[in-house]
C-alpha cells in the first residue's frame, strides 16, 4: 500500500561536526519556522534543549511525588505494625516511638525518588523503544561517537523535501540524509 | 588594588597535570574505551586472572554448601563471641562501596572533573561489594533460607518485624543503597551501552547491548531529562551513601558494650567507610590502567587526588581511635577504661598494634607528593589501608565481645578454616566479578569523557 506522498519520508537529517555548529543550526531552523526539530548528539550540549525549544522536564516533579510517598509508606508501615496491628509494650514505653521509625523513613523516601526518577526519565524519554526511523540512516550510529546531527520531520508544516534539503545545506550541514519510514 | 589573574595562570595549578592527556578527539577516546569491550581479544593475563578467580569462588559455594548443610557452628563463634567474621566482613565489604558512591555522587555535585574517568569501575566496585557484603548478614542468621523474616510482610504468624531494632534498619539501608547504586550505575551506562550497540561487530553483540541500551538515540530531548535525573540520583545518593554507615554504625552504637556506646562511631565509620573504599578504588584502578593502556584516561591526577582523599579520610579515622581513649580515660568509666587497656595489653593486642601501624603510621607517607607519585608505593599504601580497616572491624567486633562486663562472660575467639574460606571466597567473587565487568561493559563512561574533550578543546580556544 503506497502512502500519500511525504508519508514514506520520516525526515532530512543534517549531520554537523560540533557543538557549536549544531546549536547554531538548530537556532537557525526555529528561526526558520520548523517546528518539529529533534537533534541528535553524543553527549549532552548546553542549551541544546532549550534551542530546539523544550525548557522543562518533569523529572523533578516525578522525584518529589516518589520521595513523599516513599517516606509516608516507610512511615506508615512502621506505625501500622508497631500501634496498630502487632503492639509489644515494651518497658512501658510510648508504642508511637517515632525517633526509632526515622531511619527506615528516610531510606524510603530516597528508595522512592530513586526509582521514580529514573523510571520517570525512562518513561517520558519513551524508552524502551527499540526502533526509530532515524536508526535507518546508516551514518546514524555516529551519532553516539563522534557526529551531531539536527532531524526536521516531515510532519512539519513548512517541510518540503527540495526546500529542507537546501536549508540543512545553507546552514553548514556537512551531509543531508533522507530518514525514511520505512523498514 | 591589583587584579587578580584568572585561575588558569596561577602557577600552581598549572603545574597540576591533566585529568585527560591532550590530542583526543571524540572519535579518538570513544574507540579507544569501546575497543577493549568489542574488539580486543581476552589477554593471557586476562585468562588467568579469571581463572584464578574463578577458582577461589568456587571455595566461596563449598564453604556456603558446607555452611548451610552443617549450621553456624563450623564458624569460630560462640558465646559471648556470636558476631565474628560474618559482621566483620560485612562491615568491611559495605565500607569499601562507599567510595564508589562518593565519586559518582559527592564529586558529581561539587564539579570535580577528574571523577569523570574514575567513576564508572568505581559504581562497579560498589556494586560487586555490596553483593558480597550481603552475603554475611544473610548467612550469620543460620538458617538463611528463612531470611525474608526480615522484611515486614503479611504473615500467618501475623508478626511483624521491631522497627526499633538497628537490625532491622540495617535490613533497609543495605537494600535500598543496593538497589539506588543499580539504578545510578545503570543510568550512567544508557548512553555509552547505546554507543556500543552502534559499533558492535556481531550479531550477538548487537542484540544484547540493543536490548540493553532500550533504543537510547542521544536525542536532545532524551539528554535534557537524563541530565535531569542524573543531577538528582547524585543529590539522593549523597546523604543515601552518609546513611548508611551510619545506620551500620548503629547496629554497634545502640548497644551497651563497652567500645561500642559511643557518640564517635557514625562519622568514624563513614570516614573509614571512604577510606578503605578509595584504597580500593587505587588497588583496582592501578592494574586496569596497565593492563588496557589507559594512562591518558587514569591520569597521575587521579592517583594524586585519591591519596589525598585516602590521607585526609585516614586522619579522620585516626581522629577516631585517638577521641576513643580521650573518652574512656576522661568519663572514668571503669569498663571502659577496662576496654582500651585490653585493646593494648589483651590477647588480641598484636592485632590492635597491626591496625595503627597500617591506617595511621603507614598513611603519613602520603604527606610526600614524591611517595603520592609512586605507582608501586601507591599500590602497596592501598593493600595496607585495606588491611589495616578489616584489622580496625575485628578489633571492635572481638575485643569488645571478649571483653564485656563480668569476667564469667568474657571469652576467647578463634576463626576456623571456614571462617577463613569464606572470607576469602568473597574476595575471589569480587574480583571475579571485576574482571567480567571490564570485558562485558566500558570501565570508563564514554560520553562523560567526550564532554570533556569538548570542554578541553573550549579552554585551548579560550
Amino acid at each position: 500500500m503506497k502512502k500519500e506522498q511525504g508519508h514514506d519520508i520520516y525526515g532530512l537529517m543534517g549531520e554537523f561536526l560540533t557543538p557549536e555548529q549544531i546549536l547554531h543550526a538548530a537556532a537557525k531552523a526555529r528561526e526558520a519556522g520548523y517546528k518539529y526539530i529533534s537533534a541528535y548528539t553524543p553527549f549532552p550540549v548546553e542549551g541544546l534543549a532549550h534551542a530546539i525549544g523544550f525548557p522543562r522536564t518533569g523529572v523533578p516533579f516525578l522525584t518529589l511525588i516518589g520521595g513523599l510517598g516513599g517516606g509516608l509508606t516507610g512511615f506508615g508501615l512502621q506505625y501500622w505494625c508497631s500501634v496498630i496491628t502487632y503492639p509489644l509494650n515494651i518497658g512501658g514505653r510510648p508504642l508511637n516511638s517515632w525517633p526509632a521509625f526515622i531511619p527506615v523513613t528516610f531510606e524510603l523516601t530516597i528508595l522512592g525518588a530513586a526509582t521514580f526518577a529514573v523510571i520517570g526519565m525512562l518513561a517520558l524519554n519513551r524508552l524502551p523503544q527499540p526502533y526509530h526511523p532515524v536508526f535507518n540512516v546508516s551514518r546514524f550510529a555516529h551519532a553516539s561517537s563522534d557526529r551531531f546531527f539536527l532531524c526536521i520531520e516531515s510532519r512539519d508544516a513548512k517541510f518540503d523535501l527540495a526546500g529542507t534539503a537546501k536549508f540543512l545545506q545553507s546552514i553548514q550541514a556537512h551531509h543531508v540524509h533522507e530518514v525514511s519510514n520505512a523498514e | 588594588m591589583s587584579t587578580t589573574p584568572p585561575p588558569g595562570d596561577l602557577p600552581e595549578i598549572r603545574r597540576l597535570d591533566p585529568v585527560l592527556e591532550p590530542g583526543h578527539t571524540y572519535a579518538s577516546v570513544t574507540d579507544k574505551i569501546a575497543a577493549v569491550v568489542l574488539t580486543q581479544p581476552p589477554t593471557t593475563g586476562w585468562i588467568v586472572g579469571f581463572a584464578l578467580s574463578f577458582t577461589v569462588v568456587m571455595v566461596l559455594f563449598i564453604s556456603l554448601s558446607w555452611l548451610i548443610i552443617k549450621g553456624v557452628g563450623i564458624w569460630g563463634i560462640n558465646i559471648p563471641i556470636g558476631w565474628g567474621f560474618a559482621i566483620v566482613n560485612f562491615v568491611w565489604w559495605i565500607g569499601i562501596g562507599h567510595a564508589g558512591t562518593l565519586i559518582s555522587a559527592i564529586l558529581f555535585l561539587l564539579n570535580q572533573k577528574w571523577r569523570t574517568s574514575i567513576n564508572r569501575f568505581a559504581e562497579a566496585m560498589t556494586l560487586f561489594a555490596v553483593a558480597c557484603a550481603g552475603i554475611f548478614p544473610l548467612i550469620h542468621t543460620g538458617r538463611p533460607w528463612m531470611a525474608y523474616y526480615m522484611f515486614p510482610y503479611p504473615s500467618t504468624m501475623g508478626i511483624w518485624p521491631q522497627f526499633r531494632s538497628p537490625l532491622i534498619w540495617d535490613v533497609f539501608a543495605v537494600s535500598t543503597y543496593g538497589t539506588v547504586s543499580l539504578l545510578f550505575w545503570f543510568v550512567g551506562l544508557l548512553p555509552d551501552l547505546a554507543t556500543l550497540r552502534d559499533r558492535a561487530k556481531t550479531r550477538a553483540q548487537q542484540v544484547i547491548y540493543g536490548i540493553l541500551s532500550m533504543g537510547w538515540r542521544g536525542s536532545a530531548h532524551h539528554w535534557h531529562r537524563y541530565q535531569s535525573a542524573y543531577l538528582l540520583l547524585a543529590g539522593l545518593a549523597t546523604p543515601l551513601v552518609l546513611s548508611v554507615h551510619t545506620v551500620v554504625s548503629f547496629d554497634f552504637a545502640v548497644a551497651i558494650v563497652p567500645g561500642w556506646h559511643t557518640t564517635i562511631f557514625p562519622p568514624y565509620f563513614v570516614a573509614g567507610a571512604i577510606y578503605s573504599g578509595f584504597a580500593m578504588v587505587l588497588t583496582l584502578a592501578i592494574p586496569l590502567r596497565k593492563a588496557y593502556g589507559l594512562e591518558d584516561f587514569i591520569t597521575m591526577r587521579h592517583l594524586d587526588n585519591m591519596a589525598k582523599v585516602m590521607l585526609a579520610t585516614g586522619l579522620i579515622v585516626a581522629y577516631g581511635y585517638f577521641i576513643e581513649f580521650f573518652m574512656a580515660f576522661y568519663s572514668n568509666n571503669k569498663f571502659d577504661v577496662f576496654l582500651a587497656q585490653q585493646r593494648l595489653h589483651g590477647p588480641y593486642a598484636h592485632f590492635y598494634y597491626a591496625l595503627i601501624l597500617c591506617n595511621i603510621l603507614t598513611p603519613q607517607l602520603l604527606w610526600f607528593e614524591k611517595m603520592r607519585r609512586n605507582v608501586a608505593v601507591l599500590f602497596v599504601m592501598s593493600l595496607v589501608v585495606n588491611t589495616g580497616m578489616w584489622l580496625e572491624r575485628f578489633v571492635i567486633v572481638v575485643i569488645s565481645l571478649t571483653r564485656d562486663f563480668m569476667p564469667s562472660a568474657w571469652g576467647r575467639y578463634l576463626p576456623t578454616f571456614w571462617d577463613y574460606s569464606t572470607f576469602i571466597g568473597t574476595i575471589g567473587l569480587f574480583v571475579m566479578l571485576i574482571f567480567l565487568f571490564v570485558r562485558v561493559l566500558p570501565a570508563i563512561a564514554i560520553a562523560e569523557m567526550r564532554e570533556l574533550v569538548h570542554e578541553q578543546s573550549d579552554e585551548e580556544k579560550s
